[in-house]
């Protein structure tokens, strides 16, 4: 993985002494609540409804164990015993203290990590394919770009104070674990005829309360002209994107409005200015140097069906914890494993201090250098010899971390909800965490196959319910929470927005409604289709009829 | 309000005249883009120097043809958030050459100086408690950049390389 050379951890380190003194100022009475706001923020700090919440970058999702040891101990020490992973493969920590701040960014920047745009009106911290590396049939390791936005993007002076956050996502194969399009801009790394590697660029994805899905504005953008065309398009944002309304300054709603044609065609006039100054271009030397550390590990050669794998299958729960859990790998007698942290009963993407030293101290012991934070709120480990993987899976097991169901109906997506938000108009982990117990019959979840739920506390959709192939949206309605479903989203490659089903439920009746669109599905549903393919194939009137009709309830 | 220009306090050789108001004698003046395009001759010959002061929607690419004329371009902040004035100072220098002043009025943050004269700015109307060792805090406070831009610093990547 990347290490900081003596530049980046200088600028971390500078970075940490500038808060210092920005808290400092805050403490002493200098900053207003209001003027410290914007600053505290740049630097990942919110105030949440009973604490500061501070949130850490987990840059493309890539940590090593010594960063995760560290994150055990800021937990124990700072906060109370555990982290949340986030949608963008972020950490967050929910109980710090302002005063400590500080000396958590010291802690960070001891094992190269920071807080830095992990909020504000800024570029966020740069989110990838969880798999990268590791997966067959990838173009190219989307980590190195992202590693290359993540230095172009940190403290850029043009783009500081956007109309709005702005979130940059790369995918490096054409199956998209990344959302691409649901981002500002979304990068798909691809291969043109000639053979040789570019970039395809999105322009204007995005949930919230006016979901869409990226428009293709480049289409085949040239190795070294990435950044010069990354930033031309933060150009065309930043002069022009609204700043009059808080829900329209979003790069969607100017890309939108603009159409794909008019955004591409005044980015690439920016373009062709900036490629004049040659600044931006990359040069192939730095390129190399950080591609460098994105070197996969040299890998055995393995047989593919290990004995000890394949002995292990008589074992159901192994078994089926490498039905869901395990993905096949590039290279031959290895696998991918994903850690489900959505345990049943489980806060979806929590993990404990202990856990964490646990799964540190499993790295060493098998020699891993990196484990994943996916944007599915879970953990992966990216190259996991199969002969390894029953002792690893027992291992796992103790620390409840061996939940069969990643990809299953009961991997769901989840916002800190009113729990935490001061945001939010509902609660969301109490639902997840009833939809987990309902379904909790692995053989069920099994039989339901790949059913992706994702639930946000608001209409900001932290929780990405746009892309739920269910999707449930928490609403206040006079005082009492509100559920409403969508059905019909997905944030892979054949990413779609989707539609509101009708009047939303209570919170006592949510889980009965989402298991009658279950119901439903299996009635309609033909061979081999997820819930996704059957409602794209009949639509939502035969979903609707069979929810709303057996509700004994009145809906609202 | 003070004036600092490159990193000290100086003084302010203009005036800034409101629309509709008469000009003063013997002062360089600034005015609006409006008032600029509407008196533009008049200015040159009798009240040079000429500043024009752009609000934040106001793209400086309409003064192209008078650049070389105008001793200073004020670029106002109606409040912190809208960093449309840093995109603006970017394009004067580097695509239009612009080699004049370029001032940031209104409402900015001590923490935003460093950003400001990364993209071009080299005057700062501030507050009357400004103190100077801020600025100079201000620019101190990172060692090192990773992007190119207005002020032309080596960016980390140069370094890296050896240039």
């Amino acid at each position: 993985m990347y290490r900081y050379d003596e530049f980046d951890a200088t600028m971390v380190n500078d970075r940490v002494a500038q808060f210092r003194y920005q808290v400092e100022r805050r403490l002493a009475g200098e900053l207003t609540e209001d003027e410290f706001k914007p600053l505290r923020l740049k630097n990942g700090l919110y105030l949440q409804l009973h604490s500061y919440m501070l949130r850490i970058a987990i840059p493309y999702g890539t940590l090593s164990a010594q960063q995760l040891r560290k994150f055990a101990y800021i937990a124990r020490k700072y906060d109370r015993g555990y982290g949340h992973f986030t949608t963008r493969q972020n950490l967050q920590f929910h109980w710090p203290r302002l005063v400590d701040v500080p000396d958590i960014l010291a802690e960070l920047a001891s094992v190269e990590m920071h807080c830095i745009q992990t909020s504000g009106n800024c570029i966020r911290n740069v989110t990838a394919d969880q798999f990268a590396g590791a997966i067959a049939g990838e173009i190219e390791d989307p980590r190195i770009l992202s590693e290359i936005v993540r230095q172009w993007s940190t403290f850029h002076p043009e783009f500081s104070y956007l109309p709005r956050k702005f979130k940059i996502a790369v995918s490096g194969t054409a199956h998209d674990r990344a959302a691409v399009k649901f981002h500002d801009i979304g990068i798909e790394i691809i291969r043109n005829d000639a053979g040789e590697t570019g970039y395809r660029v999105f322009v204007g994805g995005g949930m919230g309360r006016t979901p869409y899905v990226g428009l293709e504005i480049g289409r085949f953008v040239a190795r070294e002209d990435i950044l010069a065309y990354l930033e031309a398009c933060m150009r065309v944002y930043n002069e022009y994107g609204r700043r009059d309304n808080i829900y329209k300054a979003r790069v969607k709603i100017l890309a939108h409005q603009l159409g794909a044609d008019e955004f591409r065609r005044q980015a690439e006039l920016e373009f062709a200015e900036i490629k004049k100054t040659g600044t931006l271009q990359l040069p192939e030397r730095e390129l190399a140097r950080i591609a460098a550390y994105f070197a996969p590990p040299e890998f055995e050669d393995l047989g593919d069906e290990p004995p000890e794998f394949d002995a292990a299958l008589s074992d159901k729960d192994f078994a089926n914890w490498a039905k869901t859990n395990l993905t096949p790998h590039r290279a031959k007698g290895y696998a991918i494993a994903t850690i489900s942290l959505k345990a049943i009963g489980a806060t979806p993407g929590d993990a404990s201090a202990d856990q964490m030293d646990a799964l540190a101290q499993l790295m060493d012991d098998y020699g891993y250098e990196e484990i994943r934070v996916t944007h599915e709120q879970n953990l992966v480990l990216p190259h996991v010899k199969k002969r390894d993987l029953p002792a690893i899976f027992a291992r796992l097991k103790t620390l409840d971390l061996a939940t069969a169901n990643a990809g299953l109906i009961t991997d769901i997506i989840c916002c800190p909800g009113l729990d935490y938000c001061d945001l939010a108009n509902a609660r969301s982990i109490p639902i997840a965490q009833a939809i987990q117990q309902r379904f909790a019959d692995l053989e069920r979840q099994h039989e339901l196959g790949e059913l992706k739920i994702k639930m946000s506390g608001c209409i900001n959709a932290c929780g990405h319910h746009h892309a739920g192939h269910i999707g449930i949206l928490g609403v206040d309605k006079k005082g009492v929470e509100f559920y409403q479903i969508q059905l019909g989203g997905s944030g892979a490659e054949d990413a779609s927005v989707g539609e509101i089903m009708g009047p939303g439920f209570g919170k006592d009746e949510i889980v009965d409604a989402i298991e009658r669109v279950v119901d439903a599905y299996l009635k309609l549903r033909m061979d081999g289709e997820r819930l996704l393919d059957t409602y794209r194939r009949v639509g939502m009137v035969p979903f609707k009829n069979m929810v709303y009709q057996e509700q004994t309830h009145a809906a609202y | 309000m003070p004036l600092i220009k490159n990193g000290a306090f100086a003084a302010d050789p203009f005036v800034f005249v409101p629309d509709g108001r008469a000009f003063p004698e013997d002062t360089g003046v600034m005015v609006t883009l409006a008032r600029f395009q509407g008196e533009r001759e008049n200015l040159f010959a009798h009240h040079a120097p000429v500043g024009v002061r752009l609000a934040s929607s106001e793209n400086p690419e309409v003064l192209k043809s008078d650049l070389h004329r105008i001793a200073a371009i004020a670029i106002e902040f109606p409040i912190f958030r809208d960093g449309r004035g840093f995109s603006w100072a970017r394009m004067l220098r580097t695509r239009l050459g612009y080699k004049g002043e370029i001032r940031a009025v209104g409402h900015f943050l001590f923490d935003q100086l460093a950003f400001m004269v990364r993209v071009g700015f080299d005057a700062f109307e501030v507050r009357q408690d400004f103190r100077i060792e801020d600025f100079t805090r201000a620019m101190g406070e990172m060692h090192y950049v990773y992007q190119p831009s207005a002020d032309g610093k080596k960016t980390i990547f140069d370094l890296r390389l050896g240039k």
